[in-house]
C-alpha cells in the first residue's frame, strides 16, 4: 500500500487541523476566501446528491469526487475568464467553480448527451473526457493556438495519477515543453486508478517527471485549498508570461468508489479511507476561516443552507430531463449529413 | 447440469489455460486484485500469483506492445483491454506489429496472443463504453477475430483462441456477461472459423454475432406464428469467416438478413452480403438485408435503443425480404 501520510516536500499553507503554516497570504481578499468555502460546500452537496440520484436510477454511472473539492476548486479559482479548462470525467467541482451550467453538465451523467450539453467555447470548459489522458494533448493544442494568437490566456488540463501512464501524457508534456506553450498540467493524485494503487502505476513521484521534460513540477497538498490556489496561480502567471508549462501534482484522495459501478472495498482498506477522512479539505478550511475570524458559524450555516436550496433546484431540473429528440443523433453528426445517412434514418423512422 | 454466466465461463477458460500451460500470462488494467471491471479475471491473481496475473499501468499501446515482446520470448500473453473504446490507443501496435509479425519474419515468429475486449453496447453505458470496433480488426489482415454469443461457446472459443498460433482479438459482448446457460464446458467444441446454426428454418437466414444472436432468436420466435421460419446463424468467428455456412444458408433459404450493432458502412454485413452474392447469386430471392447501427457515433444511453437493432426492426427486415 502506498505511503499516504503527509509529505514534507509538498506546498502547504493550512495544516490538517486548520492552523496556518507560515504565511497564508495568497493574495485573495476576504470575499474570495469566503467564496472558496461556499464553492466547496456546494460541490460536495451536489456530489452526494448525484450519488443518491444514481442509486435512484435518475443518473447513469456516476464518478464521485468527494475528498477532491479543494484540489478542483482551488485550481479552477486561479484561472481568469479567458483561460480554458480541459477536464477528465471527475471534475464537476471544477465545473461549478468555473460557472458551468451544472444541469447541462449533468446531461452527461443523465445519459441524455455525451460530453455534457453546455457550450464548451462559451463555458471555457471542454466536453467531459473519458478516454484517459487524451484531453491533456488538447490542452497543449489549445495553448499553442492561444500563443499563436497572442491572447495571453492559458489552458489547464485536469487528469489523474493513472493518466500519467498513458503515452498521451508523455506526448503532451513533451510538446508543451518544446513549443513552450501556456499550459498548466494539473494532476489530481488521489492514490488510486480504479483498483490500481499509485505504486503499481509509477515508480517516481509524479511531480518529478516534469524535470525530464524541462519544466517545473510542483507538489502541493491537494486538500489545502489555499495552497492549491497559490501554486496554480503561480503556474498560470508563469504560463501567461510566456515561460511555458508547469506540472502540478496535487496530493489528494478519492473518498468514494471509482464510480457507482465500483466496489472499492475489494481493493483498499477501510483504515486508509478513515485516515483520509480526517484530512478532509472542507473541514480543514472551515476551521481555518473560523480560526482566522474571516467567517463565523452563521456564515458556514448559511453556505450549507444555500447549497441545499441550490441542489434541490438542480435535482428538479435534472430529473425533469427527458431524452433528446431522436433525430439529434443524426443532425449533429455532420455539418451536412451524407445522403446515405439521411436515407438510413428515413428508412428507420418510416418503419 | 452446471450453469454458467458468460463471465464465469470466460473466467474458467482463463483459469484452465493458466493451469494447463505455464507459459500463459494474464494482464491488463485492474485484472489483479479487483478481477477486472467485469470480474472475468476474478480470483486468478490469488490462484496463479502476481507474476502470471498482473495489473498494468493505464497504457493500452503498452499492453499491446508488451504482447509482441512477450510472444518473442515464447510466452503466451492473454491481455485485457478494459473497454472497446479504449482499444484505440492499442491499434498502432496491433495493426503495425501484432498482425504483421509472422509475415515480416517469413513465418519464423508466431504471435500466439489473445487480446480480450469487452465490447458492444446495450448496457446504457457511458461514452466509449458501447463501441463496436470489429471492423477495425477484421479489416486488419493477420488477425483472427472472434465473438462469442453464449457462455458455453465463450469457453470453447477462448480456449481455442489461447492455443491458436496467430493473434486473436476476442470481443466479448458485455451486455451478455450475465446471461446464463446450462451444460458442460469443453475445449473440444467447434473450431475458430466455423459458424453454428442455432435454429432451423427455410424462409430466411438471420446472420449475427455477439448480443445480436439472442435478438435474432427472439425475432425468429416472433415470426414463427406468422409462418415465417428463420434459420439463425451465430457467426462466432468474423475472421476466418465461415463462407460455406453462409453459402448453404443462401442456397437453402434464398434470403439472408445480417444483423449487427456496428454502424452500417463497411460493417460485417457489407462483407457478408458480398460473399453471399459471390457464392450464391443464382439462389437469392431478395437482396441481402442489413439491420445495423446507424452511421453516427454511438449515442447517449437514452437514444441507444434507436441506434441498436431491435427485435421489431429485425422482424420487419425479415418480412421485407420474404415479401420481396
Ligand atoms: C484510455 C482509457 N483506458 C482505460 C480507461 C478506463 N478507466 C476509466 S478511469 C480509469 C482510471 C483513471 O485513474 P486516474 O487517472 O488516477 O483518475 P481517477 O479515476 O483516479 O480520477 C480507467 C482505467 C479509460 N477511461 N480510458
Ligand atoms: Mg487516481
Amino acid at each position: 500500500m502506498r505511503d499516504t501520510g503527509p509529505s514534507d516536500d509538498m506546498v502547504r499553507h493550512v495544516a490538517p487541523d486548520g492552523t496556518a503554516v507560515g504565511d497564508v497570504d495568497v493574495g485573495l481578499d476576504e470575499g474570495d476566501l469566503r467564496e472558496l468555502l461556499r464553492l466547496m460546500v456546494r460541490a460536495r452537496r451536489l456530489d452526494r446528491e448525484c450519488m443518491a440520484l444514481q442509486r435512484q436510477g435518475e443518473l447513469t454511472v456516476y464518478p464521485p469526487f468527494e475528498g477532491q473539492e479543494a484540489a478542483q476548486v482551488g485550481s479552477a479559482f486561479a484561472l481568469g475568464p479567458s483561460d480554458f479548462v480541459f477536464p477528465s470525467f471527475r471534475e464537476l467541482a471544477a465545473a461549478i467553480a468555473r460557472g458551468v451550467d451544472v444541469v447541462e453538465y449533468l446531461q452527461y451523467h443523465r445519459g441524455t448527451w455525451h460530453g455534457g450539453a453546455y457550450d464548451p467555447i462559451a463555458a471555457r470548459f471542454a466536453p467531459i473526457c473519458v478516454p484517459v489522458a487524451t484531453q491533456i494533448v488538447h490542452a497543449v493544442g489549445w495553448a499553442l493556438g492561444a500563443k499563436l494568437d497572442g491572447i495571453g490566456a492559458c489552458a489547464l488540463a485536469y487528469f489523474g495519477d493513472g493518466a500519467t501512464s498513458e503515452g498521451d501524457f508523455h506526448e503532451a508534456a513533451n510538446m508543451a515543453a518544446v513549443f513552450r506553450v501556456p499550459v498548466v498540467l494539473f494532476c489530481q493524485n488521489n492514490g488510486w486508478a480504479i483498483s490500481v494503487p499509485l505504486s503499481e502505476q509509477t515508480a517516481v513521484p509524479i511531480a518529478r517527471r516534469a524535470g525530464g521534460y524541462g519544466f517545473p513540477g510542483v507538489r502541493v497538498d491537494g486538500n489545502d485549498v489555499l495552497a492549491v490556489y497559490a501554486v496554480t496561480r503561480a503556474a498560470v502567471e508563469r504560463a501567461r508570461a510566456g515561460e511555458g508549462p508547469t506540472l502540478i501534482e496535487a496530493i489528494t484522495y478519492r473518498i468514494g468508489p471509482h464510480t457507482t459501478a465500483d466496489d472499492a472495498t475489494r481493493y483498499r482498506a477501510p483504515e486508509e479511507v478513515e485516515r483520509w477522512r480526517r484530512l478532509d479539505p472542507i473541514e480543514r478550511y472551515r476551521r481555518f476561516l473560523l480560526g482566522a475570524g474571516i467567517v463565523g458559524e452563521e456564515f458556514v450555516a448559511a453556505c450549507e443552507a444555500e447549497a441545499e436550496a441550490w441542489v434541490a433546484e438542480v435535482r428538479t431540473a435534472v430529473t425533469a430531463l427527458g431524452p433528446p429528440p431522436e433525430d439529434e443523433m443524426v443532425a449533429f453528426a455532420f455539418a451536412e449529413p451524407p445522403t446515405t445517412l439521411t436515407r438510413e434514418w428515413r428508412e428507420r423512422t418510416d418503419a | 447440469m452446471p450453469e454458467f454466466t458468460m463471465a464465469a465461463a470466460l473466467n474458467a477458460a482463463l483459469a484452465d489455460a493458466l493451469e494447463e500451460d505455464p507459459r500463459t500470462l494474464v494482464f491488463g488494467e485492474d485484472v489483479g486484485e479487483l478481477g477486472g471491471v467485469f470480474r472475468v479475471t476474478d480470483g486468478l491473481q490469488r490462484r496463479f500469483g502476481r507474476e502470471r496475473v498482473f495489473n498494468t499501468p493505464i497504457a493500452e499501446a503498452g499492453i499491446a506492445g508488451l504482447c509482441v515482446g512477450l510472444a518473442l520470448t515464447g510466452w503466451r500473453p492473454i491481455a485485457e483491454i478494459q473497454f472497446d473504446g479504449f482499444s484505440y490507443p492499442a491499434l498502432d501496435q496491433v495493426i503495425s506489429h501484432l498482425a504483421k509479425y509472422r509475415m515480416r519474419t517469413r513465418g519464423r515468429v508466431s504471435m500466439p496472443v489473445v487480446i480480450r475486449i469487452p465490447s458492444f453496447g446495450g448496457i446504457r453505458g457511458k461514452e466509449h463504453h458501447g463501441e463496436s470496433p470489429e471492423t477495425y480488426f477484421v479489416h486488419t489482415a493477420g488477425l483472427k477475430v472472434v465473438v462469442p454469443s453464449s457462455p458455453l461457446d465463450a469457453y470453447t472459443l477462448l480456449r481455442k483462441a489461447i492455443t491458436d498460433p496467430d493473434p486473436v482479438v476476442f470481443l466479448e459482448p458485455k451486455s451478455r456477461y450475465w446471461a446464463k446457460e446450462e451444460g458442460e464446458l469443453t475445449s473440444d467444441g467447434l473450431p475458430i472459423g466455423r459458424a453454428r446454426v442455432l435454429r432451423n428454418g427455410d424462409a430466411c437466414a438471420l446472420v449475427a454475432y455477439g448480443a445480436m444472436v439472442a435478438r435474432c432468436l427472439e425475432a425468429a420466435e416472433k415470426l414463427a406464428p406468422e409462418g415465417v421460419e428463420c434459420r439463425v446463424i451465430d457467426l462466432r468467428s468474423l475472421v476466418p469467416l465461415d463462407v460455406e455456412a453462409l453459402a448453404d444458408a443462401a442456397r437453402e433459404t434464398g434470403r439472408v438478413a445480417v444483423v449487427h450493432e456496428a454502424p452500417q458502412t463497411l460493417g460485417m454485413a457489407a462483407e457478408i452480403a458480398a460473399r453471399v452474392m459471390e457464392v450464391a447469386f443464382d439462389h437469392l430471392e431478395a437482396p441481402v438485408a442489413r439491420v445495423t447501427g446507424l452511421d453516427v457515433p454511438y449515442p447517449p444511453a437514452s437514444l441507444e435503443h434507436r441506434f441498436l437493432p431491435s427485435v421489431e426492426r429485425i422482424a420487419a427486415a425479415v418480412r421485407r425480404v420474404v415479401d420481396y
